[in-house]
């Protein structure tokens, strides 16, 4: 691997190898401090439950139940150990792949695949969860957590000194991303209005089938330095590591010391969607290579060997995994289409004029068919 | 009591419409359960395996390998509750609804089939997907509309407006192949977009009675083949066994270097062999050819430099030699070439290996060659002769180190013990993979099999 270029491993933060060794970190070990071996055996469980339920997810899509299925596989400790450094009251704004965030912030994962039947634009409500609609667009969630960050920081969430009062935005997105205009003004935009807001760039290496070294000469996260912000590597199949990296943007971002440009180095192990073939642009050496480093048989090797991560406690997991697969199962064929209307509801916050008369207009289109709207079959 | 549920082949990427079934992964009468591999298809863009979706028997398998689906056709039939009790006879009972024949688990239609009122549309439907092909334009089916006309939102004048032309670069470019002009051709995909069925319809309907080069060709001279509008041009679609035979050649041509060796030598020994045993009781049941001796000298000379007999393993940097010899026999069949082998033709003596000749020489006529007697072939022998060609210089079967061709047998003049006669001579040429074979053992292979033609008592030697 080029040690200049995109994907070298100049400055990764890494707390934990592929072996699952552990390593220290003078500037990161005090964020991951709080993580005993519950807490990892935790962060465990649910990244071994999101991949269960991924990989349902995709054989439904194979079985013509889903439109289309985006795959988080191989990307589950940069999500769920970001996903751990949040509160409550932080925000987040995903693109489509962070299934492991979603899950984090309790939307059930059953109702995701209502969006990818089809059914709905979106399976939650973005209030109850702090988590917003997943956009299919590239990059241009980027600008709205931007604003979103913005107007946290007018409405005196920010810089208080008050952990309980205090938050920030957390803004996932890719390494395709980072090539679309959107992105690199939502960068400036974010940074010269000190915004509280973690640019989270999980690097999987394909934006669908276009590698990193493509899109970029140098690593990403030096793009920071371009519009004066600190920019941080991390190993994003590094659960620990991921974890700490983040704890410490948020909390800079949340104190007032403005945005942080993370980049977790990770790896795509399943296709871009179910629509792409990865065989066609990959090799199967690269993807052995990678297999080698899989989040979840890192954390299972660094806990087994400490004796942490008994045999009774993963075929429970593995069951609720199960459990959930088929409940999502059973969920998905009983669901039905939202009406249309709906997409009226959630526009502005308070009556509006002209979403009233479009939603007038929309009644009456929707009349003039035979079969009135909710008589779907 | 039974409950039979029919799966329709799925959409496996993002707009497609048809796929090619590559392998059944359970058979009729297996118990199946949830996302148990079931079948491997193959799509415009990859290799799928498709999950099975229920829990239950295999009934039925409705389509073969090697068919080409259309997405939404039924492919497996399963019950999904084969241990359950047999039914009561059921007494009429006139307010019953009769079961529901849709499958539970098809995609909710937003349509009706048919519209009461056709119109055209200016809200053009969007095709756009994440990754690739435009979606299907055959799923689309309009809600149908009260008969009163409703304008678009913020349009309140029902004035005529003239639409530009909707069409898909493919499609603009397949239209511009046939020399058609697209404003002429009728829409029906949704927004008014005209679709590829819809040209080639178009194309079939105005397609000129006559070909412009030779007279009296005044039909498309290959099935399913396309006339351009001059007449000048027939278009055939790609598919099943031509499609494969070109991928399979070019992969091949291209991966394995090839070196081919030839030998012109005197088989009259062999022909008096082929007559004798012709007329052997032992030998009646079966049919004794030239190509019967040619198979048998191969496989003495497999025997003696088995090095021949191998691959090339690309991704592990291997050289994989095989112990045993699946001899493959080049095959025109009515869909095309096939390459069906015969399993450890190195185990059977020359009566065994006839029968084995004339099951699949009958198989690949009749198309009955199973799926499974095309694959994992060692080496082949192509037999050009029976076109009374003399040579040729063939393409390697992949993953497979040689390739005979046995040429022509024709009585020529031939120097016989010192003096001129008419003898029976023919040409072999052996193709190898020069990765792995070099000149040296490809050319003392090849002079084996002439070895044992030229005086099958050699085989006596060997044996």
């Amino acid at each position: 691997m080029d040690a200049h270029g995109p994907l070298s491993d100049n400055g990764v933060v890494r707390l934990l190898t592929h072996t699952g060794d552990r390593l220290e970190h003078p500037e990161y070990s005090p964020f991951a401090q709080d993580l005993d071996f519950a807490a990892l055996r935790a962060m465990w469980r649910e990244m071994v439950i999101v991949r269960a339920f991924d990989t349902e997810a995709t054989s439904l899509q194979r079985q013509g139940e889903l439109g289309l299925w985006v795959a988080a596989l191989g990307q589950e400790a940069a999500q769920i150990g970001s996903g751990h450094a949040l509160t409550d009251r932080d925000w987040v704004f995903p693109s489509y792949r962070e299934h492991g965030v979603a899950y984090l912030r309790g939307v059930d994962l059953a109702d995701i695949l209502r969006t990818f039947r089809g059914l709905e634009h979106s399976s939650w409500v973005p209030n109850e969860h702090n988590f917003h609609l997943y956009t299919l667009v590239i990059g241009a969630h980027t600008l709205h957590a931007t604003g979103y960050a913005m107007a946290m920081d007018w409405d005196g969430l920010v810089g208080s000194g008050r952990p309980d009062h205090d938050a920030a935005v957390i803004c996932y997105f890719g390494d395709g991303a980072t090539s679309e205009g959107d992105t690199n003004e939502a960068l400036v935009f974010a940074a010269v209005n000190n915004a509280p807001i973690v640019f989270f760039c999980q690097n999987n290496q394909y934006a669908i089938s276009e590698p990193t070294t493509r899109q970029s000469k140098v690593a990403l996260a030096q793009r920071a330095s371009g519009v004066g912000i600190p920019g941080v590597r991390v190993d994003g199949n590094d659960v620990l590591a991921s974890y700490a990296v983040t704890r410490q943007a948020l909390e800079r971002a949340r104190s007032g010391g403005g945005p942080t440009f993370i980049e977790a180095l990770t790896y795509r192990m399943a296709a871009h969607t179910t629509s792409d073939d990865p065989t066609r642009y990959r090799t199967r050496d690269e993807e052995d290579y990678w297999r080698e480093r899989d989040p979840i048989a890192r954390l299972t090797a660094y806990l087994e060997r400490a004796g942490e991560l008994p045999q009774a406690f993963q075929e429970e997991v593995r069951a609720e995994g199960k459990e959930l697969a088929t409940r999502a199962r059973i969920r998905l064929k009983e669901s039905v289409r939202a009406p249309a209307r709906d997409m009226f509801d959630h526009v502005y916050a308070e009556p509006h004029a002209t979403v009233d008369s479009e939603r007038a207009w929309y009644e009456r289109y929707e009349e003039s068919f035979v079969d009135a709207e909710g008589s779907h079959r | 009591m039974p409950i039979f549920e029919t799966f329709n082949l799925p959409d496996a990427g993002e707009g497609l419409t048809e796929a090619d079934v590559v392998t059944w992964l359970v058979r009729i009468g297996d118990t199946v359960e949830v996302n148990q591999p079931l079948v491997e298809i193959e799509t415009a863009k990859s290799l799928v395996e498709i999950p099975c979706p229920v829990d239950g028997l295999v009934t039925e398998l409705l389509v073969h390998e090697g068919d080409t689906v259309n997405v939404g056709s039924a492919i497996v039939v399963f019950d999904i509750d084969p241990n359950g009790p047999v039914p009561e006879p059921i007494v009429a009972m006139p307010e019953s609804a009769p079961p529901e024949p849709e499958p539970s688990f098809s995609m909710p239609r937003l349509d009706e089939p048919e519209p009461t009122v056709d119109e055209p549309v200016s809200d053009g439907a969007s095709g756009s997907v994440l990754v690739g092909y435009g979606v299907s334009a055959t799923e689309a089916v309009r809600r149908p509309r009260r008969v009163e006309v409703f304008s678009s939102f913020g349009e309140e004048s029902d004035a005529e407006i003239s639409h530009p032309v909707f069409a898909k670069p493919p499609v603009r470019r397949l239209a511009r192949e046939l020399g058609i002009d697209l404003s002429t051709v009728s829409p029906s995909g949704p927004g008014g977009i005209v679709t590829r069925e819809d040209v080639i319809q178009h194309a079939k309907e105005t397609e000129p009675r006559t070909l412009a080069t030779y007279a009296g060709d005044d039909m498309p001279w290959l099935e399913s083949g396309v006339v351009s509008a001059d007449g000048r041009l027939t278009r055939v679609p790609v598919k099943s066994v031509r499609k494969r035979t070109a991928e399979a050649m070019v992969r091949s041509a291209f991966t394995a270097p090839h070196v081919t060796v030839f030998h012109t030598l005197d088989v009259s020994a062999t022909m008096d062999l082929v007559a004798r045993l012709k007329q052997d009781r032992e030998f009646a049941d079966v049919k004794v050819t030239p190509l019967l001796i040619v198979a048998k000298a191969l496989l003495f000379a497999v025997r003696r430099h088995p090095e021949i007999n191998a691959t090339w393993d690309d991704e592990r940097q291997e050289i994989v030699y095989k112990h045993y010899v699946n001899l493959g026999i080049a095959a025109t069949t009515p869909r095309g070439l096939i390459v069906p082998n015969i399993k450890d033709a190195h185990r059977y003596d020359l009566h065994t290996l006839a029968q084995e000749v004339m099951q699949l020489t009958t198989d690949a006529r009749n198309g009955t060659t199973p799926p499974s007697a095309t694959q994992d072939g060692t080496i082949t022998i192509t037999n050009v002769g029976v076109f009374g060609i003399d040579t040729g210089t063939p393409i390697l079967n992949p993953g497979e180190a040689a390739i005979l061709a046995f040429g022509a047998i024709r009585q020529q003049p031939w120097v016989h013990e010192g003096v001129v006669a008419v003898r029976w001579v023919t040409q072999l040429a052996l193709s190898f993979d020069h990765r792995l074979v070099d000149g040296e053992l490809g050319s003392r292979v090849l002079a084996d099999v002439a070895a044992v033609l030229g005086d099958p008592s050699k085989a006596l030697v060997w044996g």
